[in-house]
């Protein structure tokens, strides 16, 4: 009896010291991880003297919050944000309205060959982008639509990119086909039935593929590099680049402005994690 | 009666349809496979057997583009061994710096949703604004990774200023971004079933033994999984090479994208740049399908 209780604390014991380590080790991560922020925003809140002074110091001193008003004036910030939603805002809305039509299409809908078709489809996702990317611009320049926000926006109204297509038809896939059924014995037609039952069913999936291409047009970086060559259009991540080139050394105001390009995306990711989870968790439940 | 007459007419007079409007909604999609993907891989090929440039006519020159990177390209070489190299560092790096995290993770301790915000928030950040932060944290005099790492002992090192050092350092910088590989494996590692552990325990195994036995293997497609699309990711790094380094110094950072981004959209050199768009096509799907080829004999699927 005593021998037993012995091993059991043992055992206890043991499991403590186990979960004490694993803390160690996620606190350890953590710094690792948050310490490129922590210097990014404490680069950012300094003079350029203190920036300078070895060894570091960790704290503003003074608080430069002028670096920021600095930073979003010496480079037209407002307009390349304002250019940058131009671009987005209707991707996204691209996306989702016919993203969320094509993965209808393959899940909910019977055809012949439908699911061999959305198998080729879904091969793109391993083309490698470098392939497609100089006939679709010779492509855009043969139209005469470069230097403007066509190329950038007009490809996501034909389902976004695949993987979105994917994620929704993923999760449609979950959805109880007596719904569908229901509706249509009281009359209504296919696009009635993704608009009144499926959709309002499917919200976590929409807005996670809305997040997700969202984001991506946030980031972008190639495509505008591409297609947009006047700095009258440029996007917020051009615009960071080019102030990086032009700014060289001046590092709070780098470090001002690339804060205020990270900023908006982690206030949406704290927000709205759970849908960044949902969404990648859905990925790789293929493999 | 007449409700079931109903009900089953409409029913079938759905399915009619049903074919009709299927092929309907997935058009616009298909459509776009076809504009945005097929007929540009189609097109890339052609420029590649041409001379095209942005302001001259185009001439068809045959092979003579691939004959001529696989033979006199001293950058395609350069380029290519550039890649390797960072592709062999960065991907191993990365799938076990994720697959650790994910195991950490997976344990049954409090604040976890805190710590797994906080490995993915890297992820979250734009590469571009990711790139800047980076060439700070990289700067051979005030930087943070030399502020730490000399009072420590460690040697001044240039990062990305230093032909040796530059892909070390993008390597290292990579293994910041993690947070969605990391997602994927933990997911795969709370899809192993409970009872294969207790079996383990009743063998009495310790926790390597878990893990050799019981982990590993069960994750493995997600291991695949995660590996195929990191190389596929990592063969085409752009935006670090280019904002960071533009390739030097010494061309020692000329990733592959890079070069081919330099040869299209500098020199416009589009038939040339086509072809090395194509033969790095052809390496990415020789690699994917060397992987997959090699996957029955590590990758353990669940019910075969």
């Amino acid at each position: 009896m005593s021998a037993r209780a012995a091993s059991t604390l043992g055992r206890t014991g043991r499991a403590r010291l186990s979960a004490l380590g694993v803390y160690l080790l996620l606190l350890g991560g953590s710094v690792v991880m948050l310490i490129p922020l922590v210097w990014l925003v404490r680069s950012s809140f300094m003079g350029l003297g203190q920036i300078f002074i070895f060894p570091p110091e960790w704290l503003p001193d003074p608080w430069r919050w002028d670096n920021y008003p600095k930073a979003l004036t010496t480079i037209p910030f407002a307009r390349y944000f304002a250019n940058t939603l131009l671009i987005l805002v209707p991707t996204v809305v691209g996306t989702l309205l016919t993203a969320s039509l094509a993965a209808f299409g393959f899940s909910r809908l019977q055809w012949p060959g439908r699911d061999w078709v959305f198998g080729v489809l879904l091969s793109s996702l391993m083309l490698p982008y470098a392939v497609t990317l100089i006939p679709t611009f010779l492509l855009w320049a043969r139209i005469g639509l470069v230097n403007t926000y066509w190329p950038l926006v007009l490809p996501d109204w034909f389902g976004g990119t695949i993987f979105y297509v994917f994620l929704l038809r993923q999760f449609f896939l979950t959805l109880p086909r007596e719904l569908d059924e229901a509706a249509i014995i009281d009359g209504a037609n296919p696009l009635q039935v993704l608009r009144h039952v499926v959709v309002p069913l499917s919200r976590p999936a929409l807005i996670t593929v809305g997040i997700f291409s969202a984001l991506f047009e946030w980031n972008d970086f190639l495509g505008p590099l591409i297609y947009l060559n006047d700095s009258r259009q440029f996007t917020l991540a051009l615009g960071l680049a080019e102030f990086t080139g032009l700014y060289t050394s001046q590092w709070h105001l780098l470090m001002a402005a690339a804060t205020v390009v990270i900023a908006p995306v982690l206030v949406l990711f704290l927000f709205a994690q759970r849908y960044f989870i949902e969404g990648i968790t859905l990925t790789g439940i293929k493999a | 009666m007449t409700r079931t007459g109903g009900r089953t007419a409409r029913l079938s007079h759905h399915r009619r349809r049903e074919v009709f409007w299927g092929m309907a909604c997935a058009a616009p999609a298909v459509l776009g496979f076809l504009l945005w993907q097929v007929g540009p891989i189609i097109g890339s090929l052609y420029v590649a057997l041409t001379d095209w440039r942005i302001a001259a006519r185009p001439n068809w020159i045959g092979l003579d583009n691939f004959q001529q990177i696989l033979t006199g390209d001293r950058l395609f070489r350069k380029s290519l061994a550039v890649t390797a190299y960072y592709a062999l560092g960065s991907v191993p790096l990365r799938l076990l710096a994720a697959f650790a995290l994910a195991v950490l993770l997976n344990q049954k301790i409090r604040g976890l949703p805190i710590f797994r915000t906080i490995f993915y928030l890297p992820s979250i950040v734009p590469l571009i604004a990711s790139s800047v932060l980076w060439i700070w944290l990289f700067n051979p005099d005030f930087g943070l990774l030399n502020s730490i790492l000399v009072p420590l002992g460690f040697p001044r090192s240039q990062w990305i200023y230093g032909s040796s050092s530059v892909i070390p350092a993008l390597i290292l910088m990579s293994l910041w971004d993690v947070g969605p590989m990391m997602i994927i494996f933990l997911a795969g590692l709370q899809g192993v079933p409970r009872q294969f552990y207790e079996a383990v325990e009743i063998d009495g195994g310790n926790p390597w033994h878990k893990m050799r036995h019981v982990t590993i293997p069960m994750v493995t497609p997600t291991i695949l999984f995660n590996l195929i699309l990191s190389v596929i990711g990592t063969m085409q790094t752009f935006v670090q090479a280019y904002v960071m380094t533009e390739g030097g110094p010494d061309n020692a950072s000329l990733l592959y994208v890079l070069y081919l981004y330099n040869k299209a959209f500098e020199q416009s050199q589009m038939g040339y740049a086509s072809a090395l768009a194509w033969i790095l096509f052809l390496i990415i799907a020789g690699l994917s399908v060397l992987l997959f080829r090699t996957s029955s004999r590590w990758v353990y699927y669940a019910g075969r």
